[in-house]
């Protein structure tokens, strides 16, 4: 393998690679005519008043339910979208869309998609995308982490030079996924965005591009924005795990402390949905309800209606966050909501459990 | 699974990689398309070169005489040896179908191009122009704008690249769409590509395949219409050896000699089916189920 030029791991600095102040970013619905002239507008927000840094070095898993706006965070993030309100900022300096950053800012987040296959040109040796990837970091810089040719990018995710004359189609999932990952280094990143990028493996090549992301973040000291719906997963790479609802962080953490003792009521329900490999446990408690409506959002807490602990104040007043053992809550009555049934639940943090996950 | 030898499957030999330069060899079809289009260049190349008599001088004495071994296909009625005519008709027709086939497709494919990247105002306007050039019969279209231009070859060329360039627009701007949603467009404008970059490294690329398949299947069609527009006496005019001319001179004599008419006619319709063939079965080889299973494999 290749020789890391940095030091093995460089403890997280105090300047952001990302920042989120305050992001949000809403969607217009398409209406009828005859909606337009009534005057309603009906617009969906996807995010919410998002605040989210990452750091060097450092994983930050983003969880939720599907369609609770993790993607959207994750393209606002990347540029494909501009939020509404908000700042996007990468080292620092406010960023737009990608149309307006420049080549440089580009390059600094590197993205691997769920379907990676789809993320490289059908009609182009994978290797050929490598170097398109690679070529301008090329020119200028100083080739810092010693992944100077697409040989040595294939070495660092553990493939072999011949994968770079293949045709995307002629990969399989882990090893496609292992190319996106190359094509993602390949030009020198300081941060990843990763879109639920093991949910389409199989648990046993889950397991291996999980460690070969926490093995590349230890050479490299790149900071990870990890999407996933797989608690599992997340649970296993995170340092810090922040939990989406509605568009909205309503829980963010130490992964430890989060996933030990929740806070956040919507927290705790989603751990409980997680399937025990133990027989003597008791089947897993899916929550009621339905996320809501983006277009008609409640008042209040947007859990408040899915809420086991809601009180009146809930459907009033919009919680603002508080500390609570070491987590930032948005939650009123935490963490006494979360505590009552801290006893019977069984749920215990455990790195091993790769193939449970939240329902979808 | 934990090495990359586990991970690496075996190689999927080369015939998955079907691509339209590819396909041919393997298609019989295909073969015999191809072989009909090349003996055709390949005479109408070197036919006049060898040919010991010139298209347009007339030679009274020999009026309509039938097929024999000094006039193989005969002479019409101005004595002129119609293989020979022939031979120099085949140069005019594939000259004109292949310069009208890439004005109609260079045209489209621009159209096509900004209608889908730039969308909007502009994408409406494009678009219903082309619904308006779509909406008329072509041929007919063809007629008015020859007979308004006035009866010459180059005007016919002219009418049939206005009317039938709409076609190759609709079809490059609908690739462009699907293409440009697809995550390796998104991917390459991420790593701070410039849009020309993405446009000519991974659009274009990725949308020529079905242009090529309309462009051979539309040689036909063009090569039908200059015969056309010439039989009805917009195109090109005696002497000018032009098969859909020969035609329409010849039809005069359709019972004192067959060979006038026939000659020409079963050139233009092998013509035709020889590049309908490479055409249908490259449209076979690209078709969009099977080259989405082919990127599935």
């Amino acid at each position: 393998m290749i020789e890391p030029d940095r030091d093995a791991f460089e403890p997280p600095s105090d300047t952001p690679v990302v920042e989120l102040r305050g992001v949000s970013k809403s969607f217009s619905v398409r209406n009828s005519v005859l909606e337009r002239l009534s005057g309603s507008d009906s617009s969906a927000k996807a995010v919410c008043d998002v605040s989210l840094v990452v750091h060097p070095c450092e994983t930050v898993g983003l969880v939720g339910e599907s369609g609770c706006g993790k993607s959207t965070l994750a393209k606002l993030v990347t540029g494909q979208l501009t939020p509404d309100r908000g700042q996007v900022r990468l080292d620092g300096t406010r960023v737009g869309g990608v149309s307006d950053r420049s080549a440089g800012q580009c390059r600094r987040i590197g993205v691997v998609f769920q379907h990676a296959g789809e993320s490289f040109d059908p009609r182009w040796p994978v290797g050929r995308s490598l170097s398109e990837a690679r070529h301008d970091a090329d020119m200028g810089s100083e080739n810092e982490r010693g992944l100077g040719d697409i040989e040595q990018l294939l070495c660092s995710v553990d493939l072999g030079p011949e994968i770079a004359d293949r045709y995307p189609r002629e990969l399989s999932g882990g090893q496609i996924q292992r190319v996106a990952l190359a094509r993602a280094l390949a030009h020198n990143p300081d941060v990843i965005v990763l879109d639920e990028p093991v949910s389409g493996l199989d648990v046993a090549t889950q397991a291996t591009i999980l460690d070969l992301l926490a093995d590349l973040q230890q050479r490299f000291g790149i900071g990870y924005l990890f999407i996933s719906h797989d608690l599992a997963v997340v649970q296993y790479l995170a340092d810090r795990i922040a939990v989406m609802y509605a568009g909205e962080v309503v829980e963010v953490g130490p992964a430890d402390g989060l996933f030990g003792d929740p806070n956040h009521p919507y927290t705790e329900a989603l751990l409980q949905a997680i399937p025990s490999p133990d027989p003597g446990v008791a089947p897993p408690t899916p929550l009621d309800g339905d996320p809501p409506d983006p277009t008609d959002r409640p008042t209040g807490c947007p859990f408040h209606p899915r809420c086991p602990a809601a009180t009146t104040e809930c459907a009033e007043r919009h919680p603002e966050f508080e500390t609570v053992e070491g987590t930032r809550v948005r939650c009123f009555h935490a963490p006494e909501a979360t505590g009552e049934c801290e006893e019977d639940r069984s749920y215990q943090p455990n790195r091993s459990t790769r193939s449970s996950r939240i329902h979808d | 699974m934990s090495g990359p030898a586990a991970d690496t499957g075996v190689r999927q030999e080369s015939d998955q990689r079907d691509e339209w330069t590819e396909v041919i060899p393997a298609d019989r079809l295909a073969q015999v398309g191809l072989g009909i289009i090349l003996i055709l260049l390949v005479l109408a190349v070197f036919g006049p070169i060898v040919s010991p008599y010139d298209p347009a001088t007339q030679d009274l004495s020999s009026r309509l005489e039938a097929p024999s071994l000094t006039h193989p296909l005969g002479t019409d009625q101005l004595g002129r040896d119609v293989l020979t005519r022939l031979l120099h008709g085949a140069r005019l027709s594939l000259g004109i179908a292949l310069a009208v086939t890439s004005v109609r497709l260079v045209v489209g494919t621009a159209v096509g191009l900004v209608a889908g990247y730039a969308g909007g105002w502009i994408d409406e306007a494009l678009m219903r122009l082309v619904d308006t050039l779509l909406a008329f019969p072509g041929i007919v279209l063809a007629l008015v704008i020859a007979g308004i231009l006035g009866p010459s070859l180059v005007n016919v060329m002219l009418a049939l690249s206005v009317v039938g360039w709409a076609s190759y627009a609709r079809l490059v701007r609908s690739s462009v769409l699907s293409v440009r949603e697809r995550e390796f467009v998104t991917v390459a404008r991420l790593l701070g590509h410039t849009r020309t970059h993405v446009t000519a490294r991974h659009l274009i690329p990725n949308v020529v395949a079905p242009v090529v398949v309309l462009a051979t299947l539309d040689i036909g069609g063009v090569i039908l219409g200059t015969a056309g527009l010439s039989f009805l006496g917009l195109g090109a005019q005696p002497p000018t050896p032009e098969w859909g001319t020969m035609l329409a001179s010849g039809r005069t004599y359709l019972r004192q000699a067959w060979w006038l008419v026939n000659a020409p006619g079963v050139c233009i319709m092998f013509t035709v089916f020889g590049f309908n063939l490479l055409g249908d079965s490259l449209r076979d080889t690209l078709s969009p189920t099977q080259s989405a299973q082919m990127e599935q494999l």
